[in-house]
């Protein structure tokens, strides 16, 4: 489409407008002889149709037909539109040169609808569905009127054109639609940018048009033509139109950059910056592998879907076992051929099917066995049959992408609906659940993923893939934001704003959710739509979905005519049917190119690789090598802290005023909030028993930064250490990573110019996401590791120090420290004894590097505690007065306890301490003690909170250094939310002191357990 | 323990149905093989029915609606119809393979808890035991599970990773055969494979890497059962996967409690899609037990005897819906036998 995004608004608009009226123009349609009104009227329905939710079905396929019909017809018509038609303000300049073009070639040309743009854009945007809804509900004659009018100002120019411009009508219509929802907002700016484009396009232009292919999934093909600078939705919608699907979100169109590398269309995007000199053609395919398909509302998008895993199947890409490929198979036949006949189905009727890559006569024989069995069965219900077994296969919507790990052996990556599987030959030797994943991000032909840390560990981990090239890995990359967002949000993320010194890809998938797009299905509200299953045999079908090439344009031509022929009177079906063939033979093995695009890159990231980057790729395995040192099994991990954390350290503080000395700590807010602020965190589940007693220790330690820098940090793991992880977070790397950045920046200009001077934001070298795990997010959450975890969990004292320490000496922070805090043992004894109802605890707290401190703490006069606190590492000491308390980690702290308490009769209690420190915690807390220039301690009590901190000053190399150091103890009876107290607690810090940065969080909770715990 | 009420039964037709596809049998505790016969090869070989090759798919006679491949899913977890199992050699008591020095096998009482196992299967619960002969000169062929992985209608015969125990899998293979399985054979060289090492969990299979199990036996294992994802777990301190861990229901794992099999458990839970639980017992060798799934009694669960491990013994009689059959193992333990590694289980749907 000319307009692309500009045209959208006006699109809407008009769809609005004439959708409702097509419905009565449709009946018109026939009588009506001038052109422009036909084209309206089948703009009209076709928009009716792609909004389709409320429109009746009976019209939508007259008015695909229609559609069809008048598209051929235009090709005549092309040569005869005015210039102005097209204009498109960026193609001015090669505008002329392509009209020419266009008219001495001959081919069809069918022009966008310019016409509307005028109107579109003066109308006030509405959203579709409103219009549409509210279409519906108008009179229609009321519609009809305004249809006119409209029609008449929009086609003003088209009049002239001639029917051509219909087609392109239709699609950018279409193309409105499905964004229009979900993507409003985004969808907005555009189209306030691309506007101004928009109204100077008036200016007499031609479009160019492009002829496209797509090779469907019942292996015929569809062919149209689309304006040159249509967006990928464009094309998809006039498929999904052509197919009468509804339930399109899981679908896509591929093109391939050759037989292995398959790309999907970005809808969002102009096809022709995506494929790139590639000829236009696509496959459509099967994109998100729905993993329930019974919950799909219509037998149709089940119907393709089997299309797809019958593809998927034959072609090997699905592997099954021989009784599952007959079983399989026997579905099929029952649903493309029905009940088993022994007249009609003699012995070899099935050897023209195929089920499996290498079909033997056994399994033929067998599958005839199991086809006699169905009896009875609907075509549809042999789908659903065929698709229950189906999506039980281990491998089913599992797409895979070779890559190597840091050894360099190959291995395979595998996108699901679940999460990021890892395959060595046929092994699965590692996966990651999208709850798992904190980032996504590749940068050249690396991959990486970040890791929440496992239960033993204590820091995230980032593992690092190799892929053959750098687009593989944005490939790879791509393709795991898509299936992260689509199964497992709501609604998609908004593509992150433009920052300051931002490099990387911002592409976020824009389509709808699988939540969303279930959501929007079960308002379909239209009879089962009449499809044709047309046979899968062997002859008719291209199975491995190969590239194929235009091997000869007058094939296309001719396929248009015929498809012209057959729309007249055939169901769309049928029609393609009918024309499967025609291509197949020639184009099948026609081989496509740009392996060269490739090399040219691959040999460029390699030279760019060399500059300081370090990336340590580490071997996928590791992950499953549990760190056995006893003081990581002190070490809890907790999926919500940890998300807090996350939370907390990537997001990078504005730097401001010093302030935080204005804002003292007031514990009375904590107290208050502690209690509401539901936030994004983990699930809390309430307390489970009324005897626990729980208390946490929480070391933030805030960071000042400097300054933002777009890129985050890319942590290095080296393999060699294993155990210990070098970590390096944002803060500490903030200097590398502005090198980094610089770097990347000089070198980017090279790297795109050698993939082509337009070069988009695809091209960019690094890209990253970071699954957003939101509150309504969680409640998809299937079954994430924490969750059993969080159940045990409740604090009643929370103890937090929070640390500021002044920017300055922070910035090349040596990994090591990290290393050492990590190894160094976070131990914290606390005893909670609870007498009846009431707590007697004590604690211990020193602060060895910095100026000792300590405090005894009283609550009800019942409770007291003291902490010692070891500089940097926070070393906690008690001796159990009573109770004789071990630490534990969460997985078996039921059975530890059990034994260790059985000594002691009274109470039960669960200990355990989580530190979560940033990686930057800088050396000079255990090296020079600071001069603590103010300790102060605000407590307050109430029933449950106390809140402690300690604030130091350190001057260290001419730099002050300004620690916080902020305990919470929270005690309480079973009702406090630990997690939200301690998102509160770290929000709080946060908002007190903006410029400072967490560094550490220690939480140490003491849990009376319940005398009998599950398990 | 309970003891069967007759072990032996005589030698007679072949049941042409599984027993539990008779809807008129009493639903509680009715005993399925009532005024039936159970065939057993006890002693002798069977001579191989000359029946076609084919395999079928189960559920064939199912209805429709209930229709489900790849082993009928979850729900059918534990079916069974029939059972391998292996007299114990003499040779067994002073040349079997065994990790650990020890006590020696007292060979009287090892047969007799061994007869009381198979009597189990067979008497309690109505498996069609196919029992093959002792073999003298392979001194741990009681131990058929390592030598064969049987799913559905798919068994694969192993290579097992000692070389002194691969002619085990002769026998195997002839019964097996009779069976009408599909059976396919591990010939590559580089592969070993014992079926000690392989989970099934009725949804995917764990194959733990030990000293007898390597990733190329894995990697066959993966390619003969393609509908299921096939993990590899590291193990380290135990013979075998299966030395701490089992099936202990359709969604349940019994795990020991030490750290090797905690962290394999960690590993499993990692690497699959499916959320189990998990029964954790005190010691490792007891989370070795064998779920069954018999239609007239439901949930069986044969694990070790309370006098071995008292502890984990009572673990198990929390389960409130299973059948609890416990049996002693202690002679074959000390050779590193475990209950599952003395018999192959097998769900033989009936032919079309």
């Amino acid at each position: 489409m000319t307009t692309e995004v500009g045209s959208e608004t006006e699109v809407k608009k008009d769809s609005d407008q004439l959708g409702p009226d097509k419905a009565k123009d449709k009946p018109e349609e026939a009588s009506e002889t001038p052109e422009n009104q036909k084209s309206k009227e089948t703009l009209s329905e076709e928009v009716k149709d792609s909004s389709s939710i409320p429109a009746p079905t009976s019209q939508s396929s007259p008015g695909s037909q229609k559609k069809e019909k008048t598209s051929p017809e235009s090709k005549g018509i092309s040569r005869f539109l005015p210039p102005w038609l097209k204009k498109q303000k960026s193609y001015t300049l090669a505008e002329p040169k392509d009209e020419t073009k266009k008219r001495t070639t001959g081919e069809q040309t069918a022009e966008e609808g310019e016409c509307q743009t005028p109107e579109g854009v003066s109308q006030p945007k509405k959203s579709l569905e409103v219009l549409a809804a509210e279409s519906q509900q108008n009179a229609k004659a009321d519609d009809k009127e305004e249809n006119h009018s409209v029609s008449s100002a929009e086609t003003q120019p088209a009049k002239e054109d001639g029917k051509e411009t219909k087609v392109e009508q239709v699609a950018e219509e279409k193309e409105e639609k499905p964004e229009g929802k979900e993507k409003k907002e985004t969808k907005e700016v555009q189209t306030a940018e691309t506007k101004p484009e928009n109204i100077p396009q008036k200016s007499p232009k031609k479009i160019k048009t492009v002829q496209c292919k797509v090779m469907l999934l019942d292996g015929t093909e569809y062919s149209c033509d689309l304006e040159k600078r249509a967006k990928g939705q464009v094309l998809f919608d006039k498929v999904c139109e052509h197919l009468n699907l509804l339930e399109k979100d899981y679908f896509g169109l591929l093109f391939y950059e050759n037989s292995e590398q398959k790309n999907w269309l970005d809808s969002s995007k102009e096809i022709k910056r995506q494929i790139r000199g590639l000829p236009w053609i696509f496959t459509f395919n099967v994109k998100f592998y729905p993993p329930d398909p019974s919950q799909l509302i219509e037998d149709i998008t089940r119907y393709f879907l089997c299309l797809q895993l019958r593809q998927d199947i034959a072609s090997g890409r699905l592997p099954c076992s021989f009784v599952t490929h007959t079983l399989l198979g026997s579905y099929t036949l029952q649903a493309e051929l029905g009940d088993h006949d022994p007249e009609e189905h003699r012995s070899d009727y099935i050897s023209e099917f195929q089920f499996a890559p290498n079909q033997t006569q056994e399994m033929e024989e067998k599958v005839a066995e199991l086809h006699k069995t169905h009896r009875g069965l609907t075509p549809a219900q042999a789908d659903s049959q065929f698709l229950e077994n189906a999506k039980r296969l281990s491998m089913y919507g599992v797409d895979l992408h070779h890559a190597k790990d840091s050894e360099g052996v190959d291995i395979m990556l595998g996108v699901c609906a679940n999460g990021l599987l890892i395959y060595k030959d046929r092994l699965r030797i590692n996966r990651f659940a999208w709850p798992k994943i904190l980032k996504i991000s590749y940068k050249r032909s690396n991959f990486y993923i970040k890791v929440r840390p496992a239960e033993t560990e204590q820091f995230e981990s980032t593992i690092g893939f190799k892929l053959p090239n750098h687009r593989a890995a944005k490939r790879l990359w791509k393709v795991c934001v898509e299936h992260h967002t689509f199964f497992r949000l709501v609604s998609p993320e908004q593509p992150p704003k433009a920052k300051f010194l931002t490099l990387g890809s911002k592409f976020r998938y824009s389509g709808r959710t699988q939540a969303q797009t279930r959501q929007a299905s079960n308002l379909i509200d239209r009879p089962a739509p009449y499809f044709e299953r047309t046979s899968s045999k062997r002859v008719s079908r291209s199975l491995d979905g190969a590239p194929m090439g235009i091997s000869d344009p007058s094939l296309l031509r001719d396929f248009h005519a015929t498809g012209v022929q057959a729309a007249g009177d055939k169901g769309i079906d049928s029609e393609a049917a009918g024309q499967a063939k025609l291509n197949e033979g020639g184009e099948d093995g026609s081989p496509v190119k740009t392996p060269q695009l490739e090399l040219t890159q691959d040999g460029k990231s390699n030279s760019l690789r060399v500059d300081g980057e370090n990336i340590y790729v580490r071997h996928s395995n590791l992950m499953l090598e549990d760190l056995d040192k006893t003081q990581d099994d002190l070490l809890k991990h907790q999926a919500s802290i940890s998300e807090l954390k996350r939370n907390f350290m990537e997001s990078t503080p504005e730097p401001r005023p010093n302030e935080w000395e204005k804002r003292r700590i007031t514990p009375l807010s904590l107290q208050t909030q502690g209690r509401h602020a539901s936030r994004a965190e983990g699930p809390c589940t309430g307390v489970s028993d009324a005897d626990k007693s729980s208390h946490e220790t929480l070391d933030i330690v805030e960071e000042k930064k400097q300054a933002e820098v777009g890129i985050e940090e890319i942590i290095l793991i080296d393999e060699t250490n294993k155990g210990k992880m070098q970590i390096a977070t944002e803060a500490g790397e903030t200097c590398k990573v502005e090198h980094l950045s610089k770097k990347d920046s000089s070198s980017l200009p090279s790297d795109s110019s050698s993939s082509s001077s337009s070069s988009e934001s695809e091209d960019e070298e690094v890209g990253e996401y970071q699954p957003h795990h939101r509150a309504i997010e969680e409640v998809i959450r299937e079954e994430q590791e924490e969750e059993e975890d969080m159940k045990r969990k409740e604090h009643e004292e929370k103890t937090q120090h929070v640390e500021a320490t002044p920017e300055s000496s922070k910035l090349n922070v040596p990994v090591e420290h990290t290393q050492v805090t990590a190894e160094d043992l976070v131990q914290e004894n606390a005893v909670t004894i609870a007498t009846e109802e009431k707590i007697l605890s004590e604690e211990i707290k020193q602060d060895l590097g910095e100026e000792k401190e300590e405090e005894q703490l009283r609550l009800n006069g019942d409770v007291s505690h003291v902490d010692i606190d070891v500089a940097p590492q926070i070393i906690c000491c008690s001796e159990p007065p009573v109770v004789k308390t071990e630490m534990v980690t969460i997985s078996d702290a039921t059975q530890r306890t059990e034994i260790s308490t059985k000594e002691v009769p009274i109470v039960q209690t669960e200990t355990k301490t989580i530190t979560y420190e940033s990686p930057q915690f800088d050396g000079s807390a255990g090296g020079n003690a600071g001069v603590l220039l103010s300790a102060q301690t605000i407590t307050s009590e109430s029933i449950s909170t106390t809140t402690t901190t300690h604030i130091t000053k350190m001057v260290k190399g001419g730099v002050s250094e300004t620690r916080i150091e902020k305990r919470i103890v929270i005690t309480g009876d079973a009702d406090i939310d630990h997690d939200e107290a301690l998102a509160q607690a770290i929000k709080e810090a946060k908002e007190q002191h903006p410029d400072m940065s967490v560094t550490r969080v220690v939480v140490h909770k003491e849990t009376e357990l319940a005398e009998e715990d599950e398990e | 323990m309970a003891r069967p009420g007759r072990r032996r039964q005589p030698m007679g037709a072949r049941l042409a149905a599984a027993p539990w596809k008779c809807a008129w049998w009493g639903a509680n505790g009715a005993r399925p093989g009532r005024g039936r016969r159970f065939i057993s090869c006890q002693g002798r070989r069977r001579s191989r029915p000359p029946v076609p090759l084919a395999i079928l798919p189960s559920l064939l006679r199912v209805p429709p609606c209930s229709m489900a491949g790849l082993g009928g899913g979850p729900a059918a977890f534990g079916r069974c119809t029939h059972a391998v199992v292996r007299a114990l050699p003499e040779s067994l008591c002073r040349q079997a393979l065994r990790s650990a020095a020890g006590p020696e096998v007292d060979f009287a009482r090892a047969e007799r808890e061994h007869q009381l196992y198979v009597g189990v299967l067979r008497g309690k619960l109505g498996l069609q035991v196919l029992e093959l002969p002792a073999d003298e000169s392979l001194p741990d062929c009681v131990f058929v599970e390592d030598v064969a992985v049987v799913c559905e209608e798919t068994a694969l015969l192993t290579r097992p990773g000692a070389p002194s125990r691969r002619k085990e899998v002769e026998s195997m293979k002839r019964v097996l055969e009779s069976l009408n399985l599909n059976i396919v054979e591990m010939v590559d060289e580089n592969a070993t494979l014992d079926g000690g090492d392989v989970l099934f969990t009725g949804r995917e299979f764990f194959v733990g890497l030990s000293r007898r199990t390597n990733q190329r036996g894995a990697e066959i294992l993966a390619d003969t059962f393609k509908d299921y994802a096939v993990s590899t777990v590291p193990v380290h301190d135990s013979l075998h996967l299966k030395s701490f861990c089992s099936m202990a229901g359709p969604n349940l794992i019994a795990i020991g409690s030490s750290e090797a099999a905690q962290k394999a458990l960690k590993t499993m839970q990692q690497m699959s899609d499916h959320r189990y639980d998990k029964l954790t017992v005190p010691d490792d060798a007891a989370a070795n037990c064998i779920y069954l799934n018999i239609p007239s009694k439901g949930h069986v669960l044969l694990h070790r005897a309370p006098e071995e491990y008292p502890e984990s013994a009572k673990v198990f009689e929390k389960l409130k819906d299973h059948m609890l059959i416990p049996i002693a193992n202690t002679e074959l333990e000390k050779v590193d036998g475990s209950l599952t590694c003395c018999s192959v289980l097998i769900n033989k749907t009936p032919e079309l």
